[in-house]
């Protein structure tokens, strides 16, 4: 009776047809309001990514990586000192305006990691060296940069152009690649000591602490001991990423404004997938009602509802997990729009459309159940 | 008044005091007052009567898709009245066979498989249904189109489905519900031919609910309703011409 009910939902084209757009609508719906979700969170904890340490340590405050609460030089000293710790170097980071040569301003996150190691340093370098850092007044610029400072210019930005940040010059000596900010400024790398020279000054400059560990120590028992012998805040970088993110999930709209986009695709969904199939139910009627005359117990006539209605969901959730996978490619290699699409964000999607197919089962089955066979002897 | 049957031969089905209403308060309204018959193995019993008499409410009772209020129906020595739900669908689908004045197939599956229905409901194999099947229509004349959809095929050829599908799992009781009513007299014609011929097999019993009068020459008896009763039973041709001289 199975392939039954397969035959006779495929054949219905229309119908068909009608209940798997239901599905996929709300599948691109959900999971691309997943994937953004996902790939803003991601975003917010792009510094992390990027500078890649083991231990963060910062003002007591912080509880996110964009949170700027300058601490003492001496404070990378002291942490050095913590039993466990291997190194301990500063990073600078703020959001800077560089002035272009044609007077046009562009917004950059100015990131400056340690002159000495250039721990920080962004992991791909697309042109130019890492060493070139050490030259006078020199900057590492984001291939994002690029398109955005050659935007303003109205040319190609390259190794050699120069710039002002804070009436200083800074002459780009290499082009890297790294995840985008949630800010949406390019990074522009320099070291520690001209970053805070290029940044307004202030009494406390350092914005963080890197720590790397000793061998045979544990990141969390380090990061506990660094924040009980200096009183500051220190994660690792586990710590601090998810720190950042649950920050930002309870201090911005951006959960709720995703949600909703979410819990649309679901309702829309749902109804329109149960409306669907509650009308392939009713315009069936008939012939169910023959069918449970012919000795087809209610039982098994909804067990082919529920096939029948499972079978479009999974169909439909197929091909709409497929248009959004090609879609998100495509956001992702062109870098301009937050996309991560996790398993989890499948899995739950999944889950839903299979409630989305209960629900619109239910309502078919509530239609059978209440069905009389005899309805078949009336004209 | 009810009639009763005299020549009780090997009982396919017995009727006892049927009563059946619908509604209640001012919309109460009673269908079958009392009603009583029997029908006999191996005989195609017509049940005629006007509009509104009650005799769909009465065939939907002996096919156990309706309960009655009060009476008995014992059906192939299974007392209807007393089985429940699940026991009267079990019974449905190893006993009977039906053929409905829409014909009720399935439009989106093949004749083939609409004719399979029965064997699957059982279930049986796939493959096997559909052999059986596909014989089956060839012993209606349309085993040539076991691989169409119904809504390709006439009115004429859709019942001939229907009938290839009430009979593919050998049930001893059919129930026909104005089979011939939405056919043309030579349609209607090839329709009782095979119906007749289903009713001439050992144990089998056809009953043919209808008001068609071209018919009514292939009954073996006819059992006459009126007001929710049957008042008369007529058997054989001559008695049947007598009352009902027009066929």
């Amino acid at each position: 009776m199975f392939r039954l009910a397969l035959r006779m939902l495929y054949g219905d084209k229309a119908k068909h047809l009608m209940l798997i757009s239901g599905i996929v609508f709300a599948t691109i719906l959900m999971t691309q309001g997943g994937a953004l979700f996902c790939g803003i969170m991601s975003w917010t904890a792009t510094t992390i990514h990027n500078v890649r340490a083991p231990i963060w340590v910062a003002d007591p405050m912080v509880e996110q990586v964009g949170d700027n609460r300058p601490m003492r030089d001496t404070d990378a000293t002291r942490v050095r000192s913590v039993e466990g710790v291997s190194w301990a170097v500063p990073l600078y980071q703020s959001t800077q305006q560089a002035k272009l040569e044609n007077g046009k301003m562009q917004m950059v996150t100015l990131v400056g990691i340690d002159s000495a190691t250039l721990v920080g340093a962004p992991p791909i370098m697309l042109e130019g060296s890492l060493e070139e850092l050490r030259r006078p007044n020199s900057v590492i610029i984001t291939a994002y940069g690029v398109e955005q400072f050659s935007k303003k210019l109205g040319r190609k930005v390259g190794i050699g152009d120069r710039f002002e940040l804070n009436d200083r010059e800074a002459i780009v000596v290499g082009v890297c690649k790294v995840q985008r900010g949630f800010m949406g400024g390019p990074y522009l790398y320099t070291t520690y000591d001209r970053a805070v020279l290029y940044a307004p000054m202030q009494r406390k400059m350092m914005s963080f602490v890197l720590a790397g560990l000793q061998d045979g120590h544990n990141a969390e028992e380090t990061a506990r001991r660094i924040s009980a012998e200096t009183g500051l805040a220190a994660f690792t970088e586990k710590e601090f990423f998810w720190s950042t993110i649950w920050w930002y999930i309870r201090n911005t709209p951006i959960p709720i404004n995703i949600g909703m986009i979410v819990l649309i695709g679901f309702i829309v969904g749902a109804a329109v997938s149960g409306q669907a199939f509650y009308a392939f139910v009713l315009e069936n009627t008939r012939n169910l009602g023959a069918l449970k005359a012919m000795g087809l117990s209610t039982w098994r006539l909804s067990a082919m509802l529920v096939l029948q209605s499972v079978t479009v969901g999974m169909t439909g959730f197929g091909i709409g997990l497929g248009v959004v996978t090609i879609l998100g490619r495509a956001l992702i290699r062109s870098g301009r729009v937050p996309f991560v699409l996790l398993w989890q964000n499948c899995a739950i999607v999944g889950a839903a459309v299979i409630v989305i197919c209960m629900i619109s089962a239910l309502m078919g089955i509530a239609r059978i159940a209440r069905l009389e066979p005899a309805i078949v002897f009336r004209s | 008044m009810n009639a009763t049957i005299d020549n009780k031969v090997a009982g396919a089905l017995e009727l006892k005091d049927l009563c059946k209403s619908f509604g209640s308060g001012l919309s109460y309204t009673p269908v079958l007052h009392k009603a009583h018959f029997e029908a006999r193995r191996g005989e195609l019993l017509m049940l005629v009567g006007p509009s509104g008499c009650g005799k769909t409410t009465l065939l939907s009772i002996l096919a156990g898709t309706l309960h009655a209020d009060e009476g008995e129906v014992n059906v192939l020595g299974h007392p209807l009245h007393a089985l429940s739900e699940s026991q009267r669908t079990a019974f449905r689908s190893k006993h009977l066979g039906f053929i409905f004045q829409q014909f009720n197939l399935i439009p989106t599956i093949d004749v083939a498989e609409n004719v399979s229905v029965p064997l699957l409901i059982q279930g049986l194999g796939n493959r096997e249904a559909r052999r059986r099947a596909v014989a089956m229509l060839e012993r209606v004349g349309l085993g040539k189109r076991a691989h169409e959809k119904p809504l390709k095929l006439s009115g004429g050829e859709q019942q001939r489905v229907a009938i290839a599908r009430a009979l593919v799992h050998n049930p001893p009781l059919v129930l026909c519900d104005e089979p011939t009513s939405a056919l043309d007299s030579e349609n209607g014609v090839a329709v009782m031919e095979l119906l007749r011929e289903a009713a001439n097999e050992p144990g089998r019993t056809v009953i043919v609910v209808t008001h068609d009068p071209r018919i009514y020459h292939y009954a073996d008896r006819m059992a006459e309703m009126e007001d929710g009763r049957i008042f008369r039973v007529l058997s054989g041709a001559e008695e049947i011409r007598t009352h009902h001289p027009a066929f």
